[in-house]
């Protein structure tokens, strides 16, 4: 993709965690380079501890890189950008001493929006989630995939040009799964958002996404990008396209060396500590 | 969520009703005891002898002086063991290294029992009220400190972090993150210390003392008036009982909030 003026620019970003020399030393991210388009939603994908909420929060300005640099539009990023940036989070990151109207009027205040403006804000967001009568309940009052939806009200209600979006509906069943990610595909249709969203769902980044960043096992680093090319909003007929079903198998076939990888390299890693520790022992 | 089952509210009810039935049975065995059996009424007075002095009491508005006293010595003690306390545990609670330091000081000095430096306490602050609350202050100070750090530390990162990323400032983060998250936590500790408190307070008032209820039922008793102490320890109980209540509902709202 070639649009015009990237909304997101990363460039070279390599992050580690642990000094050099430090046998705890742990390199996350080695030179990852990505550019999204605006409007576009780009999935990362890969094993776990490939570095992938990594990169999301160093896009995003939580994180600072050990080398490289973030654009947004044309701003280098070297802190939160509550104005151009909105998280969604995995776990349930609404505050759950207020209730479900109050955690998107919260943000709004934090963001800095005028307190005539953020009842409606706060109303059409929870609106466009299907929560509206949900607005008076607590957090721990509503299901999983509930929260995720008050979660993503709160993001939309902030009306920030992107969206990064960490493994938002992990915790959730495969069938609620399903659901989120279709009235998020339908959503975003309407709201035109740059998104970055971090799975490790192959079925989820093949239906959501316009292009599929798959990362390789630690260090991570991008091993391949895949275009998807389907119009937002996806239908539920999609899955079951032979289209969909070809993405899902060259997502699963690049995935699958990295996942063994990662496996049989953590297994290396256990087997010499137990053997240093037996050695110790003996 | 609308009502209870019916099995649970009928469980609270059986529950009450053995709890008023001991009572009444505890009060009755008191009467059995000292009209019918052989204990000296200068040990255990009759319960309607205790009633008739425990009306006399409150009639005459006798009370008042060393109620007042003692209550005086409580909000004294509590209102400086509460900013004590909250301010020393919000500090410490800043860093991890100052929670290393001092979590293990305090809950170090919290389990000795500090009720031995009233006689300290006296000599340095006089036989008044100042040694009452001085000791009601240290003692309560303990609780609220330990539990106001264990609150703002168990703030969820993941609140902060998504705070953050909405652009919260310092103060906003303390108001509306810090604050409500560690809360719950904190009223505990707060309800904590003014129990231990009123406990102090009531203890060392009993040992030496010039005014306050605790006073009051040890003078009593080296004057013999058995029936008239077990009136004001009637009545210092029933206060107890009430401020208790009322520390607790305090506490169920904060951590409702």
């Amino acid at each position: 993709m070639t649009a015009p003026g990237a909304a997101i620019r990363i460039r070279n970003v390599s992050h580690h965690f642990g000094e050099e020399g430090d046998p705890q030393r742990v390199v996350a991210l080695r030179d990852a380079t990505l550019e999204v388009a605006r409007g576009e939603l780009l999935c990362l994908i890969g094993p776990s501890g490939c570095g992938k909420s990594t990169l999301l929060n160093i896009a995003g300005g939580l994180v600072a890189p050990s080398e490289g640099t973030v654009e947004i539009g044309e701003m280098r990023v070297r802190g939160p950008l509550p104005r151009e940036v909105a998280y969604v989070f995995q776990e349930s990151a609404l505050f759950p001493w207020s209730t479900v109207a109050e955690n998107v009027k919260l943000g709004m205040l934090f963001q800095g929006v005028p307190e005539a403006e953020r009842e409606a804000r706060a109303e059409s967001a929870l609106e466009a989630v299907g929560l509206a009568e949900f607005a008076q309940h607590f957090p721990d009052q509503l299901s999983g995939g509930m929260r995720q939806r008050a979660a993503l009200a709160r993001a939309l209600s902030l009306q920030t040009e992107i969206l990064l979006m960490d493994e938002p509906f992990g915790a959730l069943d495969e069938q609620t799964r399903m659901i989120l990610g279709e009235d998020l595909s339908v959503l975003l249709a309407e709201h035109r958002k740059s998104i970055i969203f971090v799975t490790h769902s192959l079925g989820e980044a093949a239906f959501l996404a316009d292009r599929v960043a798959v990362f390789s096992a630690r260090p991570g680093t991008i091993k391949k990008i895949i275009e998807v090319d389907e119009p937002h909003p996806r239908r539920p007929a999609f899955v079951t396209s032979a289209k969909f079903h070809a993405l899902r198998d060259e997502l699963y076939s690049l995935l699958h060396d990295e996942i063994r990888k990662t496996v049989s390299e953590s297994a290396l890693a256990r087997a010499s500590r137990d053997g240093a520790a037996a050695d110790a022992g003996g | 969520m609308a009502g209870r089952p019916e099995g649970s509210a009928g469980a609270v009810i059986a529950s009450r009703a053995v709890q008023i039935g001991f009572l009444i049975s505890a009060v009755a065995l008191w009467h059995l005891a000292t009209v019918r059996g052989s204990v000296s009424p200068l040990l255990l007075p009759r319960p309607d002898a205790v009633l008739r002095e425990l009306i006399d009491v409150l009639a005459t508005g006798e009370f008042l002086g060393d109620l007042g006293v003692t209550l005086g010595e409580l909000a004294a003690a509590f209102a400086l063991s509460a900013a004590g306390g909250l301010a020393a545990g919000y500090l410490i609670s800043r860093s991890r290294y100052w929670i290393e330091v001092f979590e293990p000081l305090l809950a170090g000095a919290y389990s000795i029992p500090i009720i031995l430096f009233l006689p300290l306490y006296i000599l340095l602050f006089g036989l008044g009220p100042a040694s009452k609350i001085a000791l009601g202050a240290t003692i309560s100070f303990f609780p609220i400190a330990m539990n106001t750090i264990a609150g703002f530390g168990s703030v969820e990162k993941i609140h902060i972090v998504a705070a953050r990323s909405m652009g919260c400032s310092q103060y906003q983060l303390f108001r509306r993150v810090l604050v409500p998250a560690a809360l719950p936590v904190i009223a505990t500790g707060l309800r904590m210390g003014f129990t231990v408190a009123l406990l102090a307070i009531l203890g060392s008032e009993t040992i030496s003392s010039l005014s306050g209820l605790g006073h009051r039922i040890v003078h009593l008793a080296e004057n013999m008036h058995m029936a008239r102490m077990f009136a004001y320890i009637a009545f210092a109980v029933a206060i107890a009982v009430v401020l208790n209540v009322v520390a607790t509902l305090l506490e169920e709202r904060g951590k409702r909030s």
